[in-house]
């Protein structure tokens, strides 16, 4: 595969975000080692808000979250986050969509 | 708010302004809840606009909606990692006094219908996320609760609206979560370049638009398709593949846009311009397998939420505002009627969709998703060997044709045995049917 050098950190700069503060939208479950479901996160989400930590768990910070329900999905059946919408108002505002 | 709404519809993208607008203007006293700031400012598309759902809706929308260009020109490729090979479909037939397809950008264009539905006089509250519904002793739904103080509304029914994660009718127990084999997720950016330049690059006039639909390698053998659409002045760009593969693969999805983007065939066409946004968003695909119950005891289900989108021809707001508008007349019917909200009234929204376009064409495709999933050298082996059979026919070496037809042959028969092309064939053609 040819390589494509990309920071996916750069593509979120261009959007507008409403941050609430202190109030993550998503969260990890405690873990000692991530289930495949899990792991697959940190490439598969499309604004990479997950990461491995040097111990080996999966971390989100989701900040940058496009709120499309990927990460919901994936691990639906294994249960390994906590996913709600956003509260009203905050998160992801689409200038275009 | 303590009074009773004859409806509240949740969301307000394409179907639940759809639905909101129909009972509105029949003098329904109607809450449509939306938890973005403004209704479009979470919602994404490529986008394409099928006129004909909305002009049953709203007739004259052509005046002040806010379009992009009416689309005069289909292209439609197949990438391997150099060519593209394909059809185009261009007529000026397409330049008529009401254009069947347009471009629209979604944030711009949901502000505006959802303008329309405040204008019919429907009450609509945003920044509002429903967090989920309030059932009866017998379990009939007759509210919402909401994520703000006090937030408890109550209604004669509900429609949900909600979109393709459809939490509320997955957390109260009224349908399934969606799998990651029946759903895509898209990565999408906003190119903007001067109005002149997309016109001259794409050879079109002031409000003509041209769209390119591709399919092949740049998917790296995953199910899925990339597209290009012009606005006025932006050009969006597009890729979705279905979640399983992607986790299956541990693809990022932003490497797959940044390798379609910089593919020889598109690469001049984007040239030059600004990116301005970059989105993510999932999109149904399980076909009418995925369609889940749409009716209960006082709730409805529509557009996304329902699952309602035909992937083969990339078609979904228009099931959307179908679904939306279909739910809305069995509403005001059953109101006018004086009968109760209940599953056996409601059921003719149903009836409704078996009778439209919607449930018609799902049905049509519904061996589609599972032939994709299990013959994933459709993305593969065919655009390579389509491509390698133009280059062989086009190339003038001093081979005579006889002998390269033979090596085309050769060459398809060598990858798929001469069984499999026949099987292929025969299941796509079973599934188009
Ligand atoms: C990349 C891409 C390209 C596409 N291209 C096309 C195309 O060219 N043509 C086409 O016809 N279709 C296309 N589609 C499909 C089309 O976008 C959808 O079918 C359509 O948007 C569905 O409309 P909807 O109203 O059901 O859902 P949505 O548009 O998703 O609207 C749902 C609304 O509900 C709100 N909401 C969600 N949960 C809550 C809650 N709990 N409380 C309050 N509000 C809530 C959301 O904020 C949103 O406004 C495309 C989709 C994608 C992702
Ligand atoms: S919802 Fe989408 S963008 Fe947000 S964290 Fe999950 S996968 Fe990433």
């Amino acid at each position: 595969m040819q390589e494509i050098s990309i920071k996916v950190e750069e593509k979120l700069y261009q959007n507008r975000y409403m941050v609430d503060e202190g109030r993550p939208h998503i969260s990890v479950k405690p873990h000692t080692k991530p289930s495949d479901a899990l792991a697959a996160l940190v490439k598969v989400c499309p604004a990479g808000c997950y990461t491995r930590n040097e111990t080996g768990q999966v971390e989100i910070a989701p900040d940058g979250c496009l709120e499309c329900g990927t990460c919901r999905i994936v691990c639906a059946a294994t249960g390994d986050i906590e996913w709600n919408y956003p509260r009203g108002g905050y998160g992801i505002l689409f200038k275009f969509g | 708010m303590s009074e009773t709404f004859d409806a509240i519809v949740i969301g307000a993208g394409p179907s639940g302004n759809a639905c909101a607008y129909v009972m509105a203007k029949a003098g329904l006293n109607v809450l449509q809840i939306e938890r973005g700031e403004y209704s479009g400012s979470k919602n994404v598309q490529g986008a394409i606009l099928y006129a004909d759902a909305l002009e049953r809706i709203i007739p004259d929308f052509r005046e002040d909606a806010p379009l992009e260009r009416h689309i005069v020109e289909q292209r439609m490729w197949i990438l391997d990692d150099k060519a593209h090979v394909g059809g185009h479909y261009r007529s000026d037939a397409f330049n008529e006094e009401k254009p069947n397809r347009y471009t629209i950008i979604r944030a711009q264009f949901d502000k505006w219908f959802n303008r329309q539905v405040r204008e019919a006089g429907a009450l609509v509250v945003c920044e509002t996320t429903v967090t989920e519904l309030i059932k009866d002793a017998k379990g009939k739904v007759i509210g919402v609760r909401t994520d703000r103080d006090e937030g408890e509304v109550y209604a004669d029914v509900v429609v949900m609206a909600d979109g393709v994660n459809a939490l509320v009718a997955n957390r109260s127990g009224l349908k399934k979560e969606v799998t990651p084999e029946s759903v895509a997720l898209a990565v999408k950016e906003m190119h903007f370049l001067p109005q002149d330049v997309i016109e001259s690059r794409f050879n079109i006039g002031e409000e003509e638009g041209v769209v390119i639909e591709v399919a092949g390698s740049v998917t790296v053998g995953m199910v899925g398709t990339a597209f290009l659409y012009t606005n006025k002045e932006s050009i969006a760009v597009g890729i979705g593949c279905l979640v399983s593969d992607f986790t299956e693969a541990q693809v990022r999805p932003a490497f797959l846009l940044e390798k379609f983007k910089n593919h020889p065939s598109i690469k001049p066409l984007l040239a030059g311009s600004e990116v301005k946004e970059y989105a993510a968003h999932l999109i149904p695909e399980g076909g009418l397998n995925a369609v889940p119950q749409l009716f209960g005891d006082g709730w409805m289900i529509v557009g996304d939420a329902a699952q309602f989108v035909n992937a083969v021809h990339r078609e979904g707001s228009n099931m959307a505002m179908t679904s939306g508008r279909l739910a809305a007349e069995t509403v005001i019917e059953a109101k006018k009627a004086g009968k109760p909200m209940i599953a056996s009234v409601l059921s003719a929204y149903k009836k409704a969709l078996e009778d439209s376009f919607v449930i018609k064409d799902l049905h049509k495709y519904r061996r589609l998703p599972k032939v994709l999933h299990n013959n994933k050298h459709f993305f593969t082996d065919y655009p390579r060997l389509l491509s390698q059979a133009a280059e062989t026919m086009l190339r003038v070496d001093g081979e005579d044709k006889r002998s390269k037809e033979k090596k085309i042959t050769k060459s398809f028969r060598s990858t798929r045995r001469i069984g499999g092309l026949i099987g292929d064939m025969f299941n796509l053609a079973r599934a188009f049917r």
